[in-house]
């Protein structure tokens, strides 16, 4: 695993709890079941209490009665994931988190309204479009793996000069597709510019994506295409731990 | 202004009126008239159902809690206790379909955190009339989003319910929603708690305004009539975010033992959540309205004591706590205010606005001593005309084939898929089976227990019997629990009726209650709570009568809960149960035939009992690959749904040798499809023979088609077309 990186502890996950988080405490219990340390972070402190890696959850933070993660980019412990972020720190966000970093401008586009204009919550396969991001490292490009989606506002967008630099620079990370990996829009749950499920920075080590591996690491209650991806995030996690 | 009388405005007659008198000893003010007409509404007060509602069978090895307090509770063994109920928002619905619905699942959130338990899910039985008709289409539309729009947005997923589509059912839709939590079971905050005297009421969660005042009284008791419209002030508007953070500051203060005692604000709003609290304590109360948190400064004190604005809980406080249930409201940015006290004495609610007392009324004579009425009851005029004329003797031209088509298309049968994608099934990590099975099955943290979650209502067989109708539904409820593997345990039921000031509305009712009591008995499944919601009606046509039961039920080891689904080639398909000449009342009349006529199918408690043993029985030792329980549009349907779901086929042939059609289709009770390895088959018949099950041989899984011998066949991916594209394609998309 990552040039066989030693350390004594399994590596920290930290999971911002914001008001309106609703997915943390799933989020803190994948990172359990694939043997990570969950570490829960809360929205109001300066403090990421030594995580080696950030995932913002999904939910409504605040209700998001403006736009969806609009305010939480200003909470306090935000300062700190962007710095975290800005050191190279892996930072995931998760749909409602996903929002948040577009907000916050440590990912391009944005998420709108779903195209059929309800909320959707189902499975879907994505395609993994590079390895480069936390949550791909030890993905081969081109897997499918089989996660659930549920979101009203989880249409990605860009302006068509943002989306060419987003593909030309190979950030997207997750396209929605068919079971045998064929983006198409009868696989696309929302209506997402060609078919993006999730994008990374330019630096790639932030990841943001509109599919909730936390709710599908296992087997008990689905599918497991979201083990993979918390293997990725725990080895790059336990690198920097090291 | 209309000239009449204040009491009569407010809904209280001149008889309760005389009896306020008697209590009071004196004229009461105009507060304390809307205190008891709220207190005293039929929502609150039970006062037609309360007779009826004291034969249901309400105890039981494993209730904990029973009716009578925000919600039942069971014990799961292990230290841990399931916490449920289920209410109606029917009316607000009619008026405004996306708050009346997003508002009904935040009032039953809370009756659950009162009990000191975690929200872990909702299920979401509705009725409306045919989707042919435009309002009906924008009310599904609303009611849908709204509870999603809610739910989602409070982390509790929603993993079941049922719909159905009737025409009486178009002025007003029935909109119920359940709610499931969890708690250790010595942590439950019952009625039976030490409160003591002198301790703080404290209101915490939103401000107050000025929304669904009159909610109770204006229009939960009163018919829908035209200007709907004009009593959307009366509906109360949904913040669902506020209510995430009082689930979380709630069970909070719970952990922590900072309470002695917490009651949401409903119905009926600060005077229900005052009074009862002061009435289970045996004592008084003292409220300053002044100390009230509010939306609006220039709200009269009748205002602020029967204001239904939503997520605000009561929570009551030793004075030495009070710092500490400051500090963790705070932390959750939720106002909290000691608005009172409970108070030794005499038990009188005393209620002041500044220097001025505005009410005083004895609390118990709010919350324990309304009226109770014992309403006249007539069997409707056509109920024997109904029954004569049964369908299951009709001259049938229609093919089987497009017959069976037409089932899967009618929008009581097809996939809900259009539904339930709306809703967060998945959140907090526990949903085993989703939406779109039998029952749902919501496993419990830590443990391999899980939960099996139903609702059920049988509209076309309690229409035409409503004893039968209701006995029926406790028998679904249970058989779909039954199918995943799981005990059946208790029950809450929300009976959702028309006027019962009629006597014919009352006789149904009775007739419900008397069927939910003899099944519950049968199953040993108590009846932990539940809500009566009359006045379902608009103009002098009610709503069918629709008792709503949901059952909970427990399974010790999930891994071994069974699916619908076929799981591959090579398995045989079992009827369990027999299949009678029953097309009364049943799906196949409806559409087929398009008449709801005739008696519906019989129903043998000790036979269905024994189909639940046998169920659950052969769940333990692994022996189904799948199982299917067997209701609207009978064998046809379910074994169509067992295919559409494992994506697999069937050949299959039918026992007896009635009519084709009667054999397909005929809705005969306690029945499942199953189906096993063929090397378990012996074991099966054995098991079947030992606990007094009739069994047949339907025949075997397999291949792209499904293949009733004999009469027609199909691909399963055509059928699914039709199952699934049903609703979306009615909807417009």
């Amino acid at each position: 695993m990552n040039g066989g990186a030693v350390t004594d502890r399994p590596p920290r996950v930290g999971v911002v709890t914001f008001p309106g988080s609703l997915d943390d405490r799933d989020a803190l219990r994948a990172v359990r079941f694939m043997g990570g340390e969950g570490v829960p972070l809360w929205h109001a402190e300066r403090d990421l209490r030594g995580a080696d890696a950030v995932i913002l959850p999904g939910g409504f933070s605040y209700g998001d009665y403006l736009r969806c993660g609009a305010i939480a980019r200003f909470a306090p412990i935000m300062d700190e994931v962007r710095a975290f972020a800005e050191a190279g720190g892996p930072v995931v966000g998760i749909c409602n988190g996903f929002q948040i970093l577009c907000e916050a401008g440590l990912l391009p586009g944005a998420l709108i309204r779903n195209r059929q204009l309800r909320f959707v919550c189902r499975w879907v396969d994505v395609r993994v479009e590079t390895s480069a991001s936390p949550l791909t490292g030890e993905i081969v490009a081109g897997d499918v793996l089989r996660v659930p989606v549920k979101h009203g506002e989880g249409q990605f967008v860009a302006s068509a000069a943002e989306l060419e630099r987003i593909e030309a620079e190979r950030l997207v990370v997750f396209r929605y597709c068919r079971p045998d990996g064929s983006p198409a829009d009868d696989a696309n749950p929302n209506g997402a510019s060609n078919h993006i499920a999730g994008i990374r920075n330019d630096a790639g080590n932030v990841v943001g994506l509109m599919p909730h591996p936390e709710h599908a690491v296992d087997p008990d209650v689905g599918a497991t295409g979201g083990q993979p991806m918390f293997a990725s995030l725990l080895s790059i996690a336990l690198a920097r731990a090291a | 202004m209309s000239s009449e009388p204040l009491h009569l405005r407010l809904g209280l007659t001149d008889d309760e009126l005389e009896d306020i008198r008697s209590t009071l000893g004196r004229d009461p003010n105009a507060n304390e008239l809307a205190m008891y007409a709220a207190m005293w509404s039929e929502h609150c007060s039970y006062k037609s159902s309360k007779l009826h509602l004291r034969t249901l069978p309400t105890e039981g090895p494993s209730v904990l809690v029973g009716p009578g307090q925000d919600a039942g509770a069971v014990d799961l063994g292990d230290g841990l206790a399931a916490v449920f109920k289920i209410e109606s928002h029917s009316h607000p619905s009619a008026v405004e379909p996306y708050q009346g619905a997003a508002t009904g699942v935040g009032g039953i959130v809370r009756d659950i955190i009162s009990m000191g338990a975690r929200p872990i899910a909702l299920l979401d039985p509705l009725r409306f009339g045919p989707l042919s008709d435009e309002r009906n289409r924008w009310l599904l539309g609303g009611v849908v989003a709204g509870i999603g729009g809610y739910g989602n947005c409070i982390g509790v997923p929603t993993v079941g319910g049922e719909i159905g589509f009737a025409e009486p059912h178009s002025a007003n839709p029935t909109v119920n929603v359940m709610c499931v939590g969890l708690a250790p079971a010595e942590r439950l905050v019952t009625a039976g708690r030490e409160v003591h005297a002198g301790s703080l009421l404290v209101l915490f969660g939103a401000a107050t305004g000025r929304d669904g005042i009159g909610g109770v009284s204006v229009l939960a008791s009163r018919t829908l009539e035209e200007g709907l419209e004009e009593q959307r002030p009366s509906v109360q508007i949904g913040d669902p975010f506020a209510e995430k953070l009082l689930i979380e500051a709630s069970l909070e203060l719970v952990e922590r033992g900072l309470l002695e005692g917490l009651q949401d604000l409903g119905g009926a709003g600060l005077t229900c959540a005052v009074s009862e609290s002061a009435s289970r304590a045996g004592m008084g109360a003292f409220v300053q309205l002044k100390d009230v948190p509010l939306r609006e400064p220039d709200l009269e004190p009748f205002e602020i004591l029967t204001s239904e604005s939503q997520e605000r809980m009561l929570a009551i406080v030793a004075r030495e706590r009070l710092d500490d249930v400051h500090e963790v409201c705070s932390r959750w940015g939720l106002p909290a205010s000691a608005i009172g006290a409970l108070t030794e004495g005499d038990g009188t609610l005393r209620v002041a606005f500044g220097d001025e007392t505005v009410a005083s009324v004895p609390a118990r004579s709010l919350a324990d001593e309304g009226p109770v009425y014992t309403r006249p009851m007539t069997p409707p005029d056509d109920a024997v005309d109904a029954l004569a004329d049964d369908p299951t003797f009709a001259t049938v031209t229609t093919p089987v084939d497009e017959a069976f088509v037409a089932l899967l298309r009618s929008p009581n049968v097809a996939s809900k898929r259009w539904v339930w994608e709306q809703y967060d099934s998945i959140v907090q990590g526990g949903t085993v089976v989703a939406p779109g099975s039998d029952a749902a099955l919501v496993r419990i943290e830590g443990t391999l227990k899980a939960l099996a979650l139903s609702t059920d209502g049988k509209g076309r067989f309690g229409a035409l019997d409503p004893y039968l109708g209701a006995a029926h539904a406790v028998a679904e409820a249970a058989r779909n629990v039954a199918s995943t593997g799981a005990t059946p345990l208790a029950i809450t039921n929300c009976l959702n009726f028309g006027n019962p000031e009629r006597p014919e509305v009352m006789w149904q009712f009775a007739q419900s209650v008397r069927g939910i009591a003899d099944a519950c008995r049968a199953f040993e499944t108590p009846v932990t709570g539940g809500n009566v919601s009359f006045y379902n009606e608009a103009g002098s046509s009610a709503i069918w009568p629709t008792p709503v039961i949901g059952m909970l039920g427990l399974i010790e080891d999930y891994r071994l809960a069974v699916r619908g689904a076929f799981g591959g080639s090579g398995s045989w398909i079992y009827l369990l149960g027999e299949t009678f000449a029953e097309l009364g009342g049943s799906e196949f009349a409806e559409t087929v035939l398009g008449t709801v006529a005739g008696r519906p199918p019989a129903l043998d408690l000790d036979r269905e009992q024994r189909l639940h043993a046998l169920l659950i029985e052969g769940a333990g030792s692994d022996l189904f690959r799948s199982a299917h329980d067997c209701a609207e549009g009978g064998i046809a349907v379910a074994l169509a749904e067992s295919a559409i779901a494992g994506g697999s086929g069937f050949a299959a042939s039918l026992p007896g040798d009635v009519p084709a059609h009667v054999g397909l289709f005929s809705e005969s009770a306690s029945r499942a499809v199953i189906s096993v390895v063929p090397e378990r088959a012996t074991e099966l018949e054995d098991t079947a023979e030992a606990m007094h099950v009739p069994f047949f041989r339907l025949g075997e899984t397999g291949g792209p088609r499904i293949v009733f011998d004999g009469l027609f066949e199909m691909d399963v991916a055509e059928i699914a077309a039709h199952y699934e594209g049903a609703i979306p394609e009615l909807l417009g998309g």
